[in-house]
């Protein structure tokens, strides 16, 4: 019987684990009375579901409709005027969600933050990039890599992939290898879908090339018109410099037989 | 009127005459100084900047995707492939977030050996800087001399690692190899020279030269909150006058025991920046000369002792049972990190590079974000381009100093 792989998540998995093996948590803290980051959390009211402190940075945890609101408040309240990062962590297998991050820095007081948000499949992300314009390129990212929409995004655009792309790569859905439609790009957009049976998939390389195509390729050293029949036979005097790779004269390789 | 076709078709939509008298020009992707594969659109007015449109991604290489396929200790040598001007910050950065994830920490003389080569990478990498800036700009025997100079530092990373240009010389949970013989004799030498050449080669050509100056000042004016919003950091941070160093207010390695400072400019200009990377080469050979000493009072110990994710030195490998059994579970099914996420910020030579990894306890990356500073830089282009002089955009360009391996990823 072949081995079931499950379509949800196609991504490299562990092909042995131990029952017995626990996994650890990284350690995670609350936040204490009266330290730096209670402030941050009373300023943040009660958008906040859930916080602790992991290494030195806070991290919190919203709803996906507070995130401007939330992101207002940690700039102009508490002077988080810098947004790192941002992006999305793929839980489509798991839950259907996605979920998103923003890391804040507050370079004053040289503090981080992180906020997290669960976002359901299909729902779409209220732009922060009127206070961070770094979102602008990082919601950019996202949008292509997971397909998570952007409301109110200035510019909405693919930013890594071509515009004409299928599929966001960073799916745990989309293979390592690339899918169908990865592996015809070139193909479909030179040639036209048509062509993939002519082709082939073992000749589906772009930069393959054809000996006897007159049109798209000429030959040194045996030299036709262009679209004229291809002939092995004849032979063109035209004289080429030799590489230290390939020896395209001829000639040149005969003198030197005779000088050896 | 181009016909576009099945065999010549259009992966540019050009059209030069437009209407309102507004022309539109591609700069790149394969322009000299777009410093690999930037495409950048402009708009233009005349001369002047109207729109920049900078398009990127054609080096994308999905290594955050390769990432979720391969154990932490195979991801590492593709790290090199994003800043490929200082691999090992890269190298680094990452290595950082993992053990941070693992809650362990490099023995004393790998920090001390790590902290070396990150600012050897960090010369290396302004070098390259002021050399291929200067020669954007138009002045070629400053390349010159700087290439030299960078040889030099090359050549030292050559004599630790092996390799030039992409190192892998960190280890998750310290280093490889322990420094050769005379290296240390070296790279005092090669202090001493850099110290003199940036004062009496590059400066002497270019802080008071008059072209230069025309050049370089005035041009890619940000201010300071324009800076943070777009999501500069390093020296594009420090250039509008932010004081912001995350190896001096989020230290790591051996940076809290080292003396040496952050020049800021209140420029917000090109000039000031570049002034910037030749003051930090100067602080770069400073921490380097407090290194030499503090590495020779280390104890010899390389990688962390941590059985249970990183394996035992070669010799007990070779010599007890359960230290080889352990190496070969590490190696054929990978560390299996605790459950949970890092992010971990650390200041490379472009500015601020962070890893953040998604763990759930598999072998496996659930997810890695690699903030890579020249990503965001691109992105202030369509800021900072916009009302400047076709001539200055590559002035602009260069003083980003942005790579394409960790634009794209």
């Amino acid at each position: 019987m072949r081995k079931y792989i499950p379509k949800d998540n196609v991504q490299k998995k562990a092909y042995y684990t131990d029952r017995y093996h626990v996994v650890p948590t990284v350690p995670q803290s609350k936040v204490d009375e009266g330290s730096y980051f209670a402030g941050v959390l009373n300023a943040l009211g009660n958008t906040v579901t859930e916080s602790s402190v992991q290494l030195g940075q806070l991290v919190i945890h919203i709803a996906p409709e507070d995130n401007f609101k939330v992101m207002k408040t940690l700039k102009e309240t508490c002077g988080y005027t810098q947004c790192s990062e941002q992006s999305a962590v793929d839980y489509l297998a798991k839950d259907n969600e996605f979920e998103l991050f923003w890391q804040l820095l507050n370079v004053g007081v040289a503090k981080r933050v992180r906020v997290h948000c669960r976002l359901a499949n299909g729902a779409a992300i209220e732009s922060i990039e009127p206070l961070f314009k770094s979102a602008n390129f990082a919601e950019r990212e996202m949008f292509d890599m997971f397909g998570i929409k952007v409301n109110n995004h200035p510019f909405l655009k693919r930013i890594l992939m071509p515009d004409d792309w299928e599929g966001h790569p960073l799916l745990k859905t989309y293979p390592l290898h690339g899918d169908e439609f990865a592996s015809w790009y070139e193909v479909d957009k030179i040639f036209g879908k048509e062509y993939r049976d002519i082709i082939g998939p073992e000749n589906r390389d772009p930069a393959k090339i054809d000996i006897e195509d007159t049109k798209r390729f000429s030959r040194v050293g045996y030299e036709v018109p262009f679209g004229a029949e291809y002939n092995a036979e004849e032979e063109t005097d035209i004289e080429y410099s030799e590489t230290a790779l390939v020896n395209y004269n001829k000639k040149t390789s005969k003198q030197l037989d005779e000088r050896r | 009127m181009q016909v576009s076709n099945k065999l010549t078709p259009f992966f540019e939509n050009l059209n030069f005459e437009r209407d309102d008298n507004t022309m539109v020009i591609n700069f790149g992707p394969q322009h000299p100084s777009a410093h690999g594969q930037l495409r950048l659109v402009l708009e233009l007015d005349g001369e002047q900047v109207v729109k920049a449109y900078p398009d990127i991604g054609y080096l994308h290489r999905g290594i955050e995707k390769m990432a979720e396929n391969m154990t932490y200790n195979e991801f590492l040598p593709t790290t090199d492939r994003l800043d490929y001007i200082a691999s090992t910050s890269n190298n680094y950065a990452y290595a950082l977030a993992v053990e941070k994830l693992l809650d362990i920490e490099a023995p004393r003389r790998a920090q001390a050996i790590r902290t070396m080569l990150l600012e050897l990478n960090r010369i290396i990498s302004h070098l390259f800087f002021v050399a291929t800036h200067a020669l954007d700009v138009g002045a070629m025997s400053v390349f010159l001399y700087a290439f030299r100079e960078r040889e030099f530092a090359m050549d030292l990373m050559e004599d630790y690692c092996g390799a030039r240009l992409t190192h892998s010389a960190v280890r998750i949970g310290g280093v490889p190899l322990d420094l050769p013989e005379g290296w240390l004799e070296n790279l005092a030498a090669f202090c001493d020279k850099l110290d003199h050449e940036v004062e009496h080669t590059y400066g002497a050509l270019l802080n008071e030269n008059r072209i230069w100056k025309m050049r370089l000042e005035d041009v890619g004016v940000i201010s300071a909150e324009d800076a943070l919003s777009w999501g500069c950091s390093g020296v594009m941070l420090r250039g509008s006058g932010v004081k912001w160093d995350i190896r001096k207010e989020e230290p790591y390695e051996l940076y809290p025991e080292l003396d040496f400072d952050i020049p800021t400019s209140d420029r917000c200009d090109s000039y000031g920046r570049f002034r910037l990377y030749m003051e930090e080469m100067n602080q770069s050979t400073r921490i380097l000369r407090q290194l030499i000493p503090l590495y020779k009072d280390t104890k010899p110990q390389l990688m962390a002792h941590a059985p249970k994710y990183i394996s035992a030195t070669k010799e007990d490998i070779m010599t007890q049972n359960y230290a080889l059994m352990q190496h070969f579970v590490l190696v054929a099914q990978g560390m299996r990190p605790p459950r949970g996420e890092v992010y971990i910020p650390t200041e490379s030579p472009k500015g601020e590079l962070g890893f953040y990894i998604k763990s759930e306890g598999e072998p496996y990356a659930y997810r890695l974000k690699c903030r890579a500073p020249s990503f965001f830089h691109t992105g202030l282009l369509q800021n900072l381009l916009v009302g400047t002089y076709l001539a200055d955009v590559v002035t602009i360009i260069g003083t980003t100093n942005i790579v394409f391996g960790e634009v794209d990823r």
